[in-house]
């Protein structure tokens, strides 16, 4: 394979944006495969129980209703579990020193650990796409809603995950935002229901939470219709990922739990 | 020329404990320095401060005149650490390691014939395809050390890195280093053998809980601080007191005195023989870095 031209300039961040990448290809099985046999899992169970019971959407079956929650449920749980398993390895395992001295700055920093991020999710998403496309032919309304959504809800949760790589100093302080933060909020957020079809207090808590628009936004980009008006959603999402970067680079910048 | 190092008022506080206390130290282009001390003594924390990895509480370093706080990106170019901990990656192997490193500092394919001499010379060739976490841990010393070369560092700092390497290794990886040091390199070594710095370093720096206690060359300090051992086997006899305040120790009839000049061979001599005390065996040893850092650094 031919070396790509890159300019001295941008090797460096390119380079540890190439490590992170193989870090997660080289354990594939893991990283990509896994997280497509479980939404795969979700998918036959719940279509199979609610099939011709639910119907959230006029003309659109619950299976196909079903899929793009789970594939950007996927995207933004892959694209948080990548950055921040890959910091908290380093870290625990103290080859973070590696990155630490070298010349790359704060941003180049996390415009590396984002772009991977942002790679893993998408690579998790687009398989788990191709994968149920043997189950339900599912049409596409707005590519550019479903590329925009993708993009921006694996940047906010690859953000969200090197905040707590960096916080994180032992695996079980991670397993907290897993479990406690990630999982809750992935769930309740719309993936195998709309929220129309909760109690009006549940509805207003659900709107509190940010994994709701990401998803309602995602599908709407399928089906032209959602919870909430995408534009909305797109707004939130967007100014979301703007604070979490802004709040990250402040702690890159000032070596917070990196740099003593 | 700028210097190598050049450390300005360096101190450090951990809390309560004022860790560094005052550094001043200069280091030339081109010099092997030896950077000694016990233990605690603040070695690694002024070598973190150079590499960028602990702030100062007060005072600046800079390497090759580029200030590592201000002008990090430009310091950190210039410098090659080689940490302590036996640390590594576990999903790459060593080839990979070194592009990747040599990669963040900027450099792509065309560095790989520099990566092919470090792999050579570290006796790292045959493994260049081995994962990192297969190596034994001598094998993963050498890779990190061609890690902090990767580069090409005209400023290398070594920080203890042959701790629990084998007398083959450590011979190799010395005439690696000796090597880049003729080709201009400017090394820096932290090690508690204190026999590899005396053989290898043309400069030394002492630290002692905080502070530089010396600092000189290798031949000054040794003139200066430690003195030559005159051993005499005598038998059981009791010493002239002109002579009493020279003895260093006494063991099986073996007396051992402290010179401060080859003149006091000769009066301790005399001494002996106006006492008429024999003579049966004599040795003179010389005097070595352990004797300076024991007087400098060694009563706590």
């Amino acid at each position: 394979m031919r070396a790509m031209k890159i300019s001295p300039r941008f090797r460096g961040p390119w380079t540890l944006l190439k490590k992170e990448m193989l870090r997660f290809w080289r354990v594939g099985f893991q990283t990509v495969a896994a997280p497509v046999i479980t939404a795969l899992l979700y998918l036959l169970i719940f279509s199979h129980v609610l099939t011709g019971h639910v119907q959230v959407y006029p003309a659109v079956p619950y299976t196909a209703f079903l899929i793009p929650g789970l594939i950007m449920m996927s995207v933004l749980q892959n694209a948080f579990a990548n950055s921040s398993s890959s910091l908290i390895q380093s870290k625990v395992m103290g080859n973070l020193i590696f990155v630490l001295l070298t010349p790359l700055t704060h941003f180049q920093f996390f415009f590396a650990f984002l772009c991977a991020a942002i790679i893993r999710g998408l690579v998790v998403g687009l398989s788990i796409y191709l994968v149920a496309m043997w189950f339900v032919d599912l049409h596409v309304t707005h590519p550019w809603m479903i590329i925009a959504f993708a993009l921006l809800g694996s940047a906010l949760l690859g953000t969200f995950g090197i905040i707590a790589g960096i916080w994180a100093d032992r695996f079980d302080q991670m397993a907290v935002f897993q479990n406690f933060i990630i999982m809750p909020l992935s769930f309740l957020s719309g993936v195998f229901y709309s929220i129309h079809s909760l109690p009006p207090f549940w509805q207003k808590v659900s709107q509190l939470n940010p994994f709701f628009y990401m998803i309602d936004g995602f599908r709407y980009g399928f089906f032209g219709q959602g919870d909430i008006s995408p534009w909305i959603s797109l707004s939130i999402v967007g100014s979301s990922f703007l604070v979490l970067a802004l709040i990250t680079l402040k702690m890159l910048k000032s070596g917070y739990k990196l740099r003593a | 020329m700028n210097p190598a190092i050049k450390i300005n008022g360096i101190h450090k506080h951990f809390g309560g404990l004022h860790a560094l206390k005052g550094i001043d130290l200069t280091i030339e282009q081109g010099e092997f320095f030896a950077l000694l001390g016990p233990n605690g003594a603040g070695k690694s924390t002024l070598i973190s401060i150079l590499a960028g990895l602990i702030k100062p509480s007060a005072g600046d370093i800079s390497v090759m005149g580029f200030d590592v706080v201000n002008q990090y990106q430009q310091a950190r170019q210039l410098l090659g650490i080689v940490p302590q901990e036996l640390v590594f990656d576990p999903f790459f192997n060593v080839r990979e390691m070194l592009r990747f490193q040599a990669g963040y500092f900027g450099h792509g394919p065309e560095n790989d014939a520099w990566v092919d001499e470090i792999l050579e010379g570290l006796g790292l060739a045959d493994k260049e395809h081995t994962n990192m976490r297969k190596l034994s841990g001598g094998m993963k010393r050498r890779a990190l050390i061609a890690q902090a070369l990767a580069h090409k560092p005209p400023v290398i700092v070594l920080d203890e890195p042959t701790a629990g390497v084998d007398v083959e290794l450590r011979q190799m990886l010395w005439e690696f280093i000796k090597k880049l040091n003729r080709d201009g390199h400017t090394i820096i070594l932290t090690t508690h053998y204190l026999e590899e710095a005396e053989a290898l370093c043309s400069r030394v720096g002492m630290m002692k809980q905080g502070e530089i206690v010396a600092l000189d060359s290798m031949a000054n300090l040794l003139n200066k601080f430690a003195s030559k051992k005159l051993c005499l086997t005598l038998g059981d006899v009791t010493l002239p007191a002109t002579i009493q305040a020279m003895l260093r120790s006494q063991e099986k009839g073996v007396f051992t005195f402290t010179l401060n000049d080859m003149a006091q061979i000769e009066l301790v001599l005399s001494a002996l023989r106006t006492a008429n005390i024999k003579v049966m065996d004599m040795q003179l040893n010389e005097a070595d870095l352990e004797d300076v850092f024991l007087s400098l650094v060694g009563q706590q």
